[in-house]
């Protein structure tokens, strides 16, 4: 190990990729799509030595992940998931994207595809502090897990856990784990639907 | 990976710039014909390793040469990739052993319509066999023979330089560990064919021409600089004329009703067809784009680029500019998903530039920076 990886190795993972981090056994072959500069995967290159891929939007993040050595391909998921054959690889990450996506559902079953699994994070649109945000200030939530107001957000398609789940079975998809987030801590799935604002799914087909 | 450690002299003459060797022997070309020796002039930048794991080839684009990192001695220009290729650089000498060639068919040295037939004592002029991309990549691999380097660290190139590299993981597949592919394509399209052919009517269609058998001191040059014109305009975006030439005038106030150059942008072109006859020859110019129209790394499995792709072993850079319409992003995105069907590790970027082609020459900090990256994970 470089010098260079074991500081990498030390930094922490964000508490929501390191949840997603959790799902990925060591070794295996990773898709990450909206990978950013490519924290997720190289920690998980350095870590638990995955053969990573990514793809990103932003070019200058693009830059930055290859500059880290990841392979990684500017474009846009929904354009290039048709490109890559089916399950090319063991896990497909889509780590809080999935609610900026035009047609969330379409893209649930590209993963699935070209991965034997997916692994998603969202934020919980059923949180009781958006569920308050809406209920008594009557506007749109700005939370930690949502910053950005509703004008400026990239985000279409909230969702609530439960929402997700109804999607998952709707498509014949198997939940085959989940963890939830609160505060940047874990937290058990029980009310998860109100308490948790970020949820994480490990799906098959 | 190399087979044995080449003990290099500091006095050895293979290393170094201005370097021309002739390689006996019979050279068989793609087109079933073949040279009797190959000459290939060179430059080398650096020091090869002991275990001779540190060589980088780069690949020169259409009218590029082997001067890549040097001072060029006829126009006394700086290298023509020096924003790339040096000391504190991607490329660097300090850490690479960097090897660049005149292009099989070029006219800095290396075998080409210029050369001396060795069958008849003149110069070859038409005779000249056609070549191919691959030809050069093969010519380049004899090279690499001569100087004891077994497997490239990286083959570099942008444009015509970006296909071979592009072509080297195919043509050599254990041989290359990484490829940076600029600014380049899989393939020439009917656009970039039309555009040569253009440029070779030009050449051709000037009484100095010939049929090829001009005297070297009086080469066609108003076909070959009206040639490079022509080029020239798909090396730029319309943007970037706009903003550096607009509809200004030259040298005057007002329009001069006739046919000088009353454009600021018809003397910019003048002036680049003329600098540009003093460099380079016009034969090879017709060889070359020939070459380049050949190019199809498809063509053998039937347009599927990602069977051309199937044997791989090297990563991928592949790097695009928003502006560049010869080469645009929709090819390089063409390359990239043949080369993800195939399973390869390839990295893809399209960088923001208003420089169109040419851009890859340029000043370009995002570009170094990525290949920098890409070559430093993959040493």
């Amino acid at each position: 190990m470089t010098p260079e990886q074991m500081v990498q190795r030390s930094i922490a993972l964000r508490p929501d990729l390191a949840a997603v981090a959790a799902a990925v056994p060591p070794g295996a072959r990773v898709l990450d799509i909206g990978c950013g500069d490519g924290a997720l995967l190289a920690w998980l290159r350095d870590t638990k030595s995955v053969e990573g891929r990514g793809i990103e939007l932003e070019p200058g993040k693009v830059a930055a992940a290859v500059s880290r050595g990841l392979a990684v391909v500017q474009g846009d998921a929904a354009t290039d998931l048709p490109d890559y054959p089916d399950a090319a690889f063991d896990v497909a990450i889509l780590s809080n994207t999935l609610q900026a996506m035009a047609q969330p559902a379409a893209v649930l079953l590209e993963l699935v595809r070209v991965a034997r699994r997916a692994v998603i994070s969202f934020p919980n649109f059923g949180h009781w502090r958006v569920r308050a945000s809406l209920a008594f200030g009557g506007r749109m939530p700005v939370t930690q897990s949502l910053p950005v107001s509703w004008h400026e957000t990239s985000n279409i398609h909230f969702c609530t856990v439960d929402d997700f789940r109804a999607l998952a079975a709707d498509l014949g998809l198997k939940v085959e784990s989940q963890a939830f987030l609160s505060g940047g801590v874990r937290r058990g799935a029980l009310l998860a639907n109100l308490m948790a604002e970020q949820a994480v799914f490990v799906l098959a087909r | 990976m190399a087979s044995s450690a080449p003990d290099i002299a500091p006095d050895d003459s293979r290393f170094g710039l201005d370097r021309l060797v002739r390689l006996p022997g019979a050279f068989a070309l793609q087109s079933g014909q073949g040279l009797n020796g190959l000459d290939i002039a060179y430059e080398t930048y650096g020091v090869l390793n002991a275990d001779a794991s540190n060589a980088i080839l780069v690949c020169h684009a259409l009218t590029g040469d082997q001067h890549v990192a040097s001072v060029h001695p006829r126009t006394g220009k700086p290298g023509w990739w020096a924003r790339l290729v040096g000391p504190g650089k991607p490329v660097d000498p300090q850490r690479h052993f960097i090897i660049c060639t005149n292009v099989l068919g070029g006219c800095g040295g290396s075998s080409g319509p210029g050369s001396i037939d060795p069958a008849t004592g003149a110069r070859f002029a038409m005779a000249f066999p056609v070549i191919t991309i691959r030809d050069m990549v093969n010519a380049q691999g004899k090279l690499l023979d001569h100087l004891g380097v077994g497997q490239l660290l990286a083959v570099v190139g942008g444009s015509m330089g970006g296909m071979q590299a592009l072509d080297w993981a195919v043509a050599y597949p254990a041989r290359v560990r990484n490829v940076v592919a600029i600014a380049t394509a899989a393939r020439h399209s009917a656009q970039n064919i039309a555009f040569h052919e253009v440029g070779r009517q030009a050449i051709m269609a000037d009484p100095m021409w010939q049929g090829g058998a001009y005297l070297a001191d009086q080469p066609p040059v108003a076909g070959l600089a009206v040639a490079r014109m022509a080029a020239h305009i798909t090396y730029l975006s319309e943007a970037g004329l706009t903003e550096k030439f607009g509809r200004r005038l030259q040298d005057r106030e007002a329009l001069g009703f006739g046919f000088d150059a009353d454009f600021q942008v018809e003397s910019y072109l003048r002036h680049q067809g003329l600098s540009f006859v003093e460099r380079f020859d016009a034969n090879s110019y017709l060889y070359i784009t020939r070459a380049l129209d050949y190019f199809d790394l498809a063509e053998p499995h039937d347009g599927h680029l990602s069977r051309a792709f199937a044997g791989v072993q090297s990563r991928f850079c592949v790097v695009s500019f928003n502006s560049d319409w010869l080469y645009p992003t929709a090819e390089a995105r063409r390359v990239v998903k043949a080369l993800n069907i195939a399973g390869a590790a390839v990295s893809f970027v399209e960088l923001d530039s208003p420089f169109g082609h040419d851009a890859f020459l340029l000043d370009a900090p995002e570009m170094n920076r990525v290949v920098d990256g890409f070559l430093k994970s993959g040493a």
